[in-house]
């Protein structure tokens, strides 16, 4: 408060009035304060000469192609956004501005890659989805009729990579503790193994289980054949994934368990896994998703069928991603059909997988008043 | 909470209170632990010439010490002087550190635990352990939580609810949460994680508990509150806890070592041992009466 010295001796300091929230502040959550509207006028001003430069250069330079224009009209909003906001608010404000919209925007495309991909297989398949597409195979259609389903396929994809699963996954998990919990002197080769296995291409996978399965063998093509490829594909991913996982379980909890008497493999089996639980789950989740989709190993090992197979042990077998492949490459209108539906199905059933790992996992950390 | 205080004790150059709890927690008396489990005594732990290193840097040297039954011994001295090495070296924890060496002899009544007589485990089973920072599993609820050392060790009980209830019960924390056993105990607050822990530990029947600055995270309330219950166990079990709190260490010990480095770089060494009274009015050492009226670097 500023008082005139001449004055301070004759009036009274008054003082400042007490702050008191009127009866008509209601006691409700208030909104945080929203984006400032300047900050996507920017946005669009630079987005808008960015485009106009970009469409400039296309038409001064004879440009043919649409990524380079896309690439340009990026660069250069990116560019006028620096420059409109630094003359503005600053160097500092304009950096802030650029990243943060850089990763807002990579956000918004990567999506909608994502959505469009989804989008156009949902579109294109769900008209030919219905009950009898599910209960029916190929066996009795012929390429030009209407009906028949995706039962062999929907059968075989969930037997081989059911297989698949059982076997990989508990070698998998006991590889992550191997490496993560007794941290023997092979850790490192081991890890390297793996690491190298990751980058396997699934036909080669395929080709092993093909000339030492079925050449050597002589098993002949089957869901199972196709099942030992999948865990070839497995057991890297959800091995990796799973090390990842063990290694954020804090070392505190593995003393704890230790300073009450337990032995080593206790300790792994009742603290450290249970512990682990829902990041081991999606660790298994992701090698489910990447086994469902691969068609190169399958089309080597499990051969396909139009028929229903239910024994993945002997005969050829069908999977939903060969036979997607396998009636794309017909080029007929009606088996084209009859693939996006497939597609839809196959991402469908990864959806109710990956659905149903959640549930389980949220179900088990409730308990535990966690959520 | 309400306490009877029922007896104050001096000791020496700082006048503290012993609080008896027997009147608040009346069904938790001593002779009723033995009928659930095995019927452990606390037992004499000796420290007989203990070094340690981590990797070749000697960070304790040639340091003995009588942890008796029936007392708690309170282990105190400044930062990085090895009272914790020490501490953890009583149970076999040490080892488990990447590049940790020992030498000398941890002798549990008689039986030199790191003689290959009794296994590692079972030595950590029969000296439990309280950490710093209070650690409840948490992919269990409380009561499993207590009972979580019997699981480990492959032990197992008649009366799950009672040992459950006695052990809660002796760590004070049953009235707060028996209506929320089958709750994970990350919910507690950090207090009570920690009597949760001391709760986990006290189930596998132990002959000597550790403890390594059970209270240094937890507010004064709750600090009260474990070191009424540490009182209380020591009939039951023989104590060793580290604390950097002299009131601490005064309030609950009937013995105290202090630990010193007493040249930078070399190994710490215990400077003086003495029944708490002296060693916080008398001691023989001017280091120790230095350190422990604060009047130490």
């Amino acid at each position: 408060m500023i008082t005139d010295p001449t004055t301070e001796a004759t009036v009274p300091r008054t003082e400042p009035l007490p702050v008191v929230a009127t009866p008509a502040e209601a006691d409700r959550p208030r909104p945080f304060s929203k984006l400032p509207e300047d900050v996507l006028r920017e946005v669009v001003v630079a987005a808008t000469a960015g485009l106009a430069l970009a469409m400039g250069l296309r038409t001064v330079l004879h440009w043919q192609g649409l990524m380079s224009t896309a690439v340009v009209w990026y660069l250069a909003a990116m560019g006028f956004l620096i420059v409109l906001v630094r003359s503005s608010r600053g160097g500092l404000a304009a950096t802030d501005r650029v990243v943060t919209t850089m990763i807002w925007s990579v956000g918004a495309i990567a999506c909608g890659i994502l959505i469009w991909l989804l989008g156009f297989i949902v579109v294109n398949g769900i008209g030919k989805i219905s009950w009898s597409f599910f209960v029916d195979d190929l066996g009795d259609t012929s390429a030009l009729n209407k009906g028949g389903g995706m039962r062999h396929a929907l059968i075989g994809t969930i037997e081989q990579v059911g297989i698949a699963t059982v076997i990989s996954v508990p070698i998998s998990v006991m590889t992550a503790v191997y490496l993560n919990e007794v941290k023997g002197r092979l850790s490192p080769l081991i890890r390297f193994i793996v690491d190298a296995m990751s980058g396997l291409p699934s036909v080669v996978a395929g080709l092993l289980i093909y000339s030492v399965w079925i050449l050597t063998l002589k098993q002949g093509f089957s869901g199972f054949a196709c099942s030992l490829s999948l865990v070839v594909l497995m057991l890297p991913t959800v091995t990796r994934t799973s090390e990842e996982i063990l290694r954020t379980v804090p070392g505190h909890y593995r003393e704890a368990a230790l300073a009450l008497g337990a032995s080593r493999w206790r300790t792994v089996s009742r603290v450290v896994l249970p512990t682990a639980r829902a990041g081991l789950l999606t660790a298994v989740i992701l090698g489910i998703a990447r086994a469902t989709g691969e068609t190169a190993p399958a089309l080597l090992t499990a051969f396909g069928s139009s028929t229903t197979n239910v024994n993945p042990f002997s005969e050829p077998q069908a999977n939903l991603p060969l036979t997607v492949y396998q009636l794309i490459r017909s080029g007929n209108k009606t088996q084209l059909e009859r693939a996006y539906a497939g597609a839809f199905v196959l991402i469908l059933l990864v959806l109710v997988a990956f659905a149903l790992a959640r549930i389980i996992s949220t179900r088990s950390e409730r308990r535990l008043g966690k959520r | 909470m309400n306490h009877d205080q029922t007896s104050v004790m001096g000791r020496g150059a700082l006048d503290v209170e012993v609080v008896d709890r027997q009147l608040t927690v009346p069904a938790a008396t001593s002779s009723q632990f033995p009928a659930i489990g095995h019927g452990r005594q606390p037992a004499n732990l000796n420290a007989v010439a203990l070094s340690a290193w981590f990797g070749n840097r000697k960070v304790l040297e040639r340091c003995s010490l009588d942890m008796k039954a029936r007392h708690v011994t309170a282990l105190i001295g400044p930062s990085g002087c090895g009272k914790s090495t020490f501490l953890r070296m009583l149970n076999r924890m040490h080892e488990l550190v990447p590049g940790a060496k020992m030498a000398g002899r941890v002798e549990l009544d008689g039986v030199d635990v790191y003689s290959g007589q009794i296994p590692a485990t079972q030595a950590r089973l029969r000296i439990g352990m309280v950490f710093q920072k209070p650690n409840p599993f948490p992919a269990m609820t409380i009561s499993e939580n207590v009972l979580a050392g019997l699981k480990l060790s492959g032990m197992s009980t008649p009366d799950r609810e009672g040992l459950v209830e006695l052990c809660l019960r002796r760590a004070g924390l049953w009235d707060e949460v028996k209506d929320r056993l089958d709750t994970g105990g990350q919910a507690l607050s950090g207090g009570q994680q920690q009597r949760l822990c001391i709760a986990r530990a006290l189930a596998v029947q132990p002959q000597v508990l550790l403890m390594d600055e059970p209270c240094s995270a937890l507010d004064p309330i709750s600090t009260r509150v474990v070191e009424q219950t540490i009182r209380e166990l020591c009939n039951d079990v023989t104590i060793v806890i580290v604390t950097h709190n002299m009131q601490q260490a005064a309030r609950v010990s009937d013995n105290c070592a202090f630990f010193l480095v007493e040249v930078m770089g070399e190994p710490g060494r215990i400077v003086e041992t003495a029944p708490t009274r002296k060693m916080f009015s008398d001691p023989d050492d001017p280091r120790t009466l230095d350190y422990v009226e604060g009047r130490f670097g």
